[in-house]
């Protein structure tokens, strides 16, 4: 490997463990107004429920909505207040502090250009930037770095794409170098896709059906028994799923991609990805599967500002979704594909302590399709807006490039200190 | 006959190492035939392998490479206890002289070591060739033939350069004619200990006090041939284990072109008679072993034996006992023509029942997640993932080969599950799942399992779905 200061080492690079992530190098505009601006998007597949993060409490339509599934800031575990209006979903300390400090702001009822229901498809929109799915191989993050000066430090000789192994998410891969790197842990099995594969089995090989069953078993034993399952070095990664493991991954991820961006030397745009977030059955917001699983991510969003140190200040973390759920419960206990649903935004660069949202209202009338949170904030202008404020991103670039005909969804102001 | 997607799918599954992009509509046509094909062609079996050593080559670079491995061990001990004696005589004699400890040498970055080097190039040759087969039915046989007169490389380096030299040139020929390169190939004779095997009467045994070893006899009429309680004795295994003496390894230091190739060692070679399976063999010395292997390769109990061992490999756990009596009868008919009774089964209508029985064995489901998705496959991972599985590559528990059971490998469908959703977070952002899921079972697909991958909530769930489906799982 050619020597070169500003890419870690490879024996760092495996040493750290994560998520896939990818990252890009320095803006230099920005650079050149004496900031040195940290942004790190994390994409959250399967389609979360805004609602069940940050739940309209001051709705009057609200727990009719949700039922006993509906945060509510007197229930048995209460959600975090933030506004009046609004409420966290009490698995997340965390940010609820940073929203606190002024430092995460939420933006609600939010929602790319997709209004269909598929994944891969709302994925490809969400990570490529276009208005519409299909095949594209550049996400928006990698064109709006490629719109960037370059500042000497990039420009050097060595300037080349790093990669170990892995296909980066779609959101970074583009024409700008891009490091990423495969973490040697991998993210365990889900729950979720266990639990789906054993359906699968239970509907056509009774014979499979019962061997996973077994093991589920013994994953649950090994939990009880607190039995760590902490993989050697060079052997191959045996998981026990399990919401301990997930959190572990959550933080180890966020924190390794962290200590990157913090170097002085290091990457400055970085992308990752958390699956698990496709919640149709017996959902748990309040308690259970998905309050878990937002508690394993208010875990990695700590992580990130302990690890960033100093350079949280001038971070912008923004945790995106491909789309939201159904505005009402289904008859499983869960919520199916919808429309809108939140952004969330951290950092110590935010003007933060604020919800943003021209809320749509949850009449039927008001639903889209009489089933979805309306969408009334394109989602392109939320990261047009800090991409532009905090990076430097040329306005027309946003526009054209960057987020292909969006001329008329203007940026949003004012997101960044 | 009408067009049956499914049925070339089938036979992808069941008699290869699955479907690539367009080998399922390639085959539609005609999937005996396609398969067939496969035997019909030049060098079916072997693999241009100009940069593996021979086996016996193998074994003499890593005897120099452990030879000059221990001399340097040796040299640095010694220098490093000379250091250590002249720094203490310097303490005593000028106290109050401080000589500053040399700097540690830096660590040198490990170099792969050169027996690892050498299985990992041979594991390489193994997996490209089913993963580029076309069908893969001659690979499956390779690597069914593999298992049946299995080594351990844990037991000799040689493992690779065994299946090269010793499997793969027979695998469409003559079972006759595999069992004697088998049992006479440098690496099978360390294994099954008979290379130190010495005819107790022999020059070697009475000059030494040295003896017999039965292990390789008993393993050649337990394992490789008739199969255990058959027709022979205690008597026949002692009687056969005197036959076989002197059937050992030239030592690698010995020769420079031949160390480590086979030799007949007359020297220790038990003189006289034998009788084996109430047939007496004259001391012809290293034509006694083979006339005794000839008549062990067309014993009817052999042709049973390895009928029935072909058929539970292929087609069910229990075998329907009329394909099994075909394919040994075809085997006595054609003096044991491994080709004949190869296409036997392909004719055989057990062959086809519709119901996927077997459960991959976790080798062939790594390489058919690697043909389906066209990854290329890294060896190192290749390797560890099918050890994961519990199918560690040429390293067998016993003689006896891996298990063709599905309960020895349904217990591993949790690891199965995780080594699928690594491969899947590792290699399925860049995958459509949908695509994937026609090339890789096409019609065969349940329409609960295009369900489960059309709702899958990412593409890594849906192509872990996909590699997990019980269609893809068995065959």
């Amino acid at each position: 490997m050619p020597s070169n200061i500003q890419v870690p080492t490879r024996r760092e690079l495996l040493l750290g463990s994560g998520a896939l992530f990818a990252w890009t190098f320095v803006p230099g505009s920005a650079r050149a107004e004496g900031r040195d601006p940290r942004f790190l998007t994390i994409v959250l597949r399967g389609a979360l429920d805004g609602l069940a993060v940050v739940a309209p409490v001051g709705d009057p339509d609200w727990i009719k909505l949700r039922g006993a599934n509906a945060l509510t800031l007197d229930g048995q575990t209460p959600a975090l207040p933030l506004d009046g209006f609004f409420a966290l979903n009490p698995a997340m300390p965390n940010l609820h502090r940073l929203y606190q400090a002024g430092q995460a702001t939420i933006v609600h009822a939010v929602a790319t250009p997709y209004r269909e229901r598929s994944h891969f498809d709302g994925q490809d929109v969400l990570e490529s930037g276009q208005a519409k799915p299909g095949a594209v191989d550049t996400g928006w993050l990698n064109r709006a770095v490629a719109m960037l000066d370059p500042d000497g430090r990039t420009a050097a000789p060595g300037r080349q794409a790093f990669a170990v192994g892995p296909i980066a998410p779609l959101v970074v891969r583009g024409p700008a170098p891009v490091l990423a790197w495969v973490p040697s842990r991998l993210p365990p099995v889900s729950d979720e896709t266990t639990m789906r594969l054993l359906d699968l089995y239970r509907h056509t090989d009774p014979a499979l059906a019962q061997a996973l069953e077994e093991r589920i078993g013994l994953a649950a034993i090994a939990r009880a028994g607190g039995i760590n399952s902490e993989p050697g070095d060079d052997r191959p990664v045996v998981q026990v799923g399990g919401i301990e493991q997930v959190r572990k991954y959550f933080t180890e991820a966020a924190g390794a991609a962290a200590k990157f961006l913090a170097r002085a030397d290091g990457p400055r745009v970085g992308a990752l990805a958390f699956d698990g977030w496709d919640t149709h059955v017996n959902e748990g917001a309040v308690k259970g599967r998905l309050a878990n699983l937002l508690g394993a991510l208010d875990g990695a969003i700590a992580e990130i500002g302990t690890s960033m140190g100093d350079a949280w200040r001038e971070t912008v973390v923004v945790l995106v979704t491909e789309f939201g759920r159904t505005a009402r419960m289904n008859g499983n206990d869960g919520t199916d594909h919808g429309t809108a649903t939140v952004a969330i935004l951290a950092g110590g660069a935010l003007k933060g302590g604020r919800v943003l949202a021209d809320w749509p209202g949850l009449k039927d009338a008001d639903l889209y399709e009489h089933r979805d949170l309306r969408a009334t904030t394109d989602l392109r202008a939320v990261l047009k807006g800090l991409l532009g404020d905090h990076l430097r991103v040329d306005d027309r670039a946003l526009g054209t490039d960057v987020f292909p005909n969006s001329l008329d969804v203007p940026p949003m102001p004012g997101l960044v200190a | 006959m009408a067009l049956d997607p499914k049925e070339a799918a089938l036979a992808l599954h069941r008699f290869g190492f699955g479907p690539r992009a367009g080998s399922i509509e390639t085959i539609t046509p005609d999937p005996r035939g396609a398969l067939l094909a496969e035997l019909e062609r030049p060098n079916a079996g072997l693999i241009a392998a100009v940069d593996l050593p021979s086996s016996a080559a193998a074994n003499r670079a890593v005897f120099e490479y452990n030879a000059e491995r221990a001399a340097h061990e040796r040299r640095e001990r010694q220098r490093r206890e000379a250091a250590t004696q002249v720094a203490m005589q310097n303490a005593e004699a000028a106290m109050d002289a401080k000589t500053d400890a040399p700097p540690p040498a830096p660590a040198q970055p490990e170099a792969v070591p050169l027996p690892r080097q050498l299985f990992r190039n041979e594991a390489k040759a193994h997996f490209d060739a089913a993963i580029n087969a076309e069908t893969g039915l001659v690979e499956r046989l390779v690597w069914f033939w593999s298992n049946h007169f299995c080594v351990n490389a844990d037991a000799t380096v040689m493992a690779g350069g065994y299946e090269r030299e010793a499997i793969r040139p027979y695998v469409l020929g003559r079972f006759k004619d595999m069992l004697l390169a088998v049992e006479g190939h440098p690496a099978m004779l360390l294994y099954l200990n008979n290379a130190q095997s010495i005819g107790p009467d022999s020059v070697a045994g009475i000059n030494r006090d040295k003896g017999l070893n039965e292990n390789l006899a008993r393993e050649i009429l337990e394992l490789h041939t008739l199969g255990v309680r058959t027709v022979y004795t205690q008597a026949d295994v002692t009687n056969f284990a005197k036959v076989l003496t002197g059937w050992t390894i030239l030592p690698p230091v010995s020769d420079p072109d031949h160390g480590g190739e086979f030799v007949f060692l007359r020297r220790a070679h038990e003189p006289g008679p034998q009788t084996v399976i109430g047939k007496t063999y004259a001391d012809t010395g290293v034509e006694q072993g083979r006339a005794v292997l000839a008549d062990l390769a067309r014993h009817p109990a052999t042709a049973l034996h390895v009928a029935t061992k072909l058929a539970r490999h292929f087609v069910a756990d229990d075998p329907p006992p009329a394909l099994v009596d075909r394919l040994a009868q075809r085997f006595l008919d054609t003096d044991g023509d491994l080709k004949e009774v190869t296409e036997a089964l392909i004719a055989a209508p057990e062959a086809w029942a519709p119901e996927q029985k077997k459960i991959k064995r976790p080798g062939e489901w790594i390489v058919a997640a690697l043909r389906a998705t066209r990854e290329p496959g890294d060896i190192v991972r290749l390797i560890g993932a099918q050890a994961l599985l519990g199918e560690p590559l040429w390293r067998p528990p016993a003689p006896k080969g891996f298990s063709d059971d599905n309960a020895a490998w349904v217990d591993g469908l949790g690891q199965r599950l995780d080594i699928a959703n690594a491969f899947a977070h590792r290699e399925g952002l860049g995958i459509e799942p949908a695509a994937v899921l026609d090339v890789a079972l096409g019609p065969l697909a349940s329409p609960e399992t295009r369900r489960a991958i059309a709702v899958a909530e990412s593409r890594p769930q849906a192509l872990t779905m996909l590699l997990m489906a019980p269609e893809f799982l068995r065959r």
